[in-house]
Order: structure tokens, then sequence, then C-alpha cells
């Protein structure tokens, strides 16, 4: 049987950078998986803001969040990204998040639905993880994915890593 | 490097079913990976080991986009995967890892269930227990209440081998 996790394309910044795009994903997969350890440049907490073939609309997220000492839930709808994961410039010196997304079906003529999980741990108080179901209305193959610091950047260092899943 | 993490079976459905079933599984792998993308005409989802109908106990955690809440069952007839992602038309995404499925120990799995509809739906992670010794050589994906699932409704069971 073939080995079907496969690496897709990857990029460690060798500087910061507002956005990482993996564009051209080939339609050889049955599924996507993307996992990234990232940490922003400044401004604190920052979200990383995921969006498909450059559509900014039409996401929606369903986020279960534990901070340590409690949990919650919230929602974001009818958004022009996918509300996921956090990433923060005032924890500990070469300390990380990481976040790890699961997209089935990626060439589905439906909508997708998307499943995320993200942590950010600093020894410390103000950390979290965050599970997330997300939602995309787009009923064409994906073709590219973009995670964007939200007004921010990513720092040097921060990797990203797409992998191929094939179910034959 | 060795092929580790391998498809075994899928099935997506040309029209409605009752069940679908991953049967004669083999022992060549050491965990169990199933991904599930799923509409339903209703019902609660669940699955069952080996046609077991005992010694089955979870506890998760739910967001539902206003609160957290935590729960268990025990001793119950089945593995429920989400009890209120059914009935729509937004395919809902549920994956199951099934830990040391062929050995002789009770099995282990972590569940997730993702099912956001614009404004509504839920998130769920859940730990399930079978108490059961015997390996794990079929796994029954059903609905309660005679539901079920729809048409272009796809399942795949992935082997993950350690060495």
């Amino acid at each position: 049987m073939p080995n079907t996790y496969t690496l897709i394309s990857s990029n460690v910044l060798g500087s910061s950078a507002a956005s990482v795009t993996f564009s051209a994903i080939p339609s050889t997969y049955t599924d996507l998986v993307l996992k990234a350890s990232t940490r922003n440049s400044s401004g604190g907490t920052c979200v990383i803001a995921t969006t498909f073939n450059g559509q900014a609309s039409g996401y929606s997220v369903t986020r279960l969040r534990g901070t340590g000492s409690s949990a919650s839930s919230g929602r974001t709808s009818s958004a022009t990204y996918l509300y996921f994961s956090l990433t923060d410039s005032t924890y500990t010196a070469n300390t990380f998040s990481n976040w790890e997304m699961y997209l089935p079906n990626y060439l589905s003529t439906t909508s997708k639905p998307v499943s995320n999980f993200s942590v950010t741990e600093n020894n410390a108080t103000a950390s979290y993880i965050d599970v997330n179901a997300g939602l995309s209305n787009i009923t064409s193959a994906i073709t590219s994915v973009t995670l964007t610091a939200d007004g921010d950047t990513f720092v040097s260092g921060s990797s990203f890593y797409l992998y191929g899943i094939k179910n034959s | 490097m060795p092929a580790t993490y391998e498809p075994i079976a899928t099935t997506t459905l040309g029209s409605a079913a009752a069940s679908i079933t991953f049967s004669s599984i083999a022992s060549s792998w050491t965990d169990l990976r199933l991904v599930l993308v799923a509409t339903a005409s209703g019902g609660t989802k669940f699955l069952r080991f080996n046609s077991s109908t005992t010694g089955y106990s979870n506890t998760w955690i739910l967001g539902d986009g206003s609160s957290a809440t935590s729960g268990r069952s025990t001793s119950y007839p089945r593995l429920d995967l989400n009890s209120q992602d059914t009935g729509d038309s937004t395919p809902s995404l549920d994956t199951v890892d099934v830990f040391s499925y062929a050995g002789s120990t009770n099995k282990t799995c972590l569940m997730t269930s993702s099912h956001d509809e614009n404004g509504s739906g839920q998130v769920m992670r859940q730990v399930g227990l079978w108490a059961n010794t015997a390996a794990i050589t079929q796994i029954d994906l059903l609905l309660s209440s005679s539901n079920t699932w729809s048409a272009g409704t796809t399942a795949t069971l992935y082997g993950i081998k350690n060495a």
C-alpha cells in the first residue's frame, strides 16, 4: 500500500512576513493537513487569519477555549476569514504557538468543514488551548491557502507545513 | 522510510445508507484513524466495534458557540460521535483515533467532531473507551432512530504503524 501522508510544501520564514500562501495545491490528494509554529512581531495577541483561494467571505467558526482557569465557547459568523488560533508577541522569547488544521475533501463541490487545534503555552498565565470547527462556503476545489498574521507579521523562524493525505 | 500512514478502506455513499461498515480489519497496524465527512437525515451519530453493544464509555467537552460544557456516559451501548449535528446539508467532520486496536487490553480512542453552520454548530473533543480486550476487526458507523447517512458521505479508515 502507498504511503499517503505526504509533505506538499513547507515554508520556514527567514525573515518576518505578514502572510504565507501555499498556492497551486495539486489535486492529487483527498485531505489536507496544515501544521504551523508561529509567533507574531508586535501587539500582543494576534489572530492567524486563514483564507482559501483568495476568497474573503463565507467563513464561520465555532470555538472552544481553555485558558488554564476556565473554558468558554464563542462563534464568528459570515466572516472574511477563518478566525483560527492565536500567537502572542508578549510571551517568553523563543516561545511559539502551534496549530494544526485538517481540511477533508478539499476537492469536493460542497462547502468545506474544517477542524483546527491550536495552543499557546508560556509557562505563565494568558495561555490558551483552542479547538475550532470551521466552515467555508467555497464549493470549488481548494487550490490555495493563505495564512495572515492579522494586523501584524510572523517572526523569522515561524514554520508552516502543508501535507496531503490520500485515501487510496 | 516505511509507509506508516496507509489507507485501509474508503466509502463514498452513492445513495443514502443506514450504516457504513469497515470489516475484516487486519492486525497489520498499530493504531487506526477514521475520518468521516458526513451529512445525515437526523439522529445521533455513533459507532460500535465488532458489533458489540456493551462496554462503552466516554468523557467529552463541547462548545456550542455560547458556552463550554463537559459530560460523561458510562456503561453505554455505543460510542456517540456528536448528537446535534445531523439533519442538515452542511457536512461535518469527525475523526476517531483508536490506539493499539489489535492488542489485548481495553481499547481507548480520541474523537473529534467539528460542525460549524455559520451561526450555529458545535465543536467537541472526547476520550472514549471500549472495555473489551478483543482485537478490533470491525467498525460500524450508525445513526439512531433509523436515520440514514446521506449520499456523498465519505468515510476512510487509515492504519498507522509504529515500525
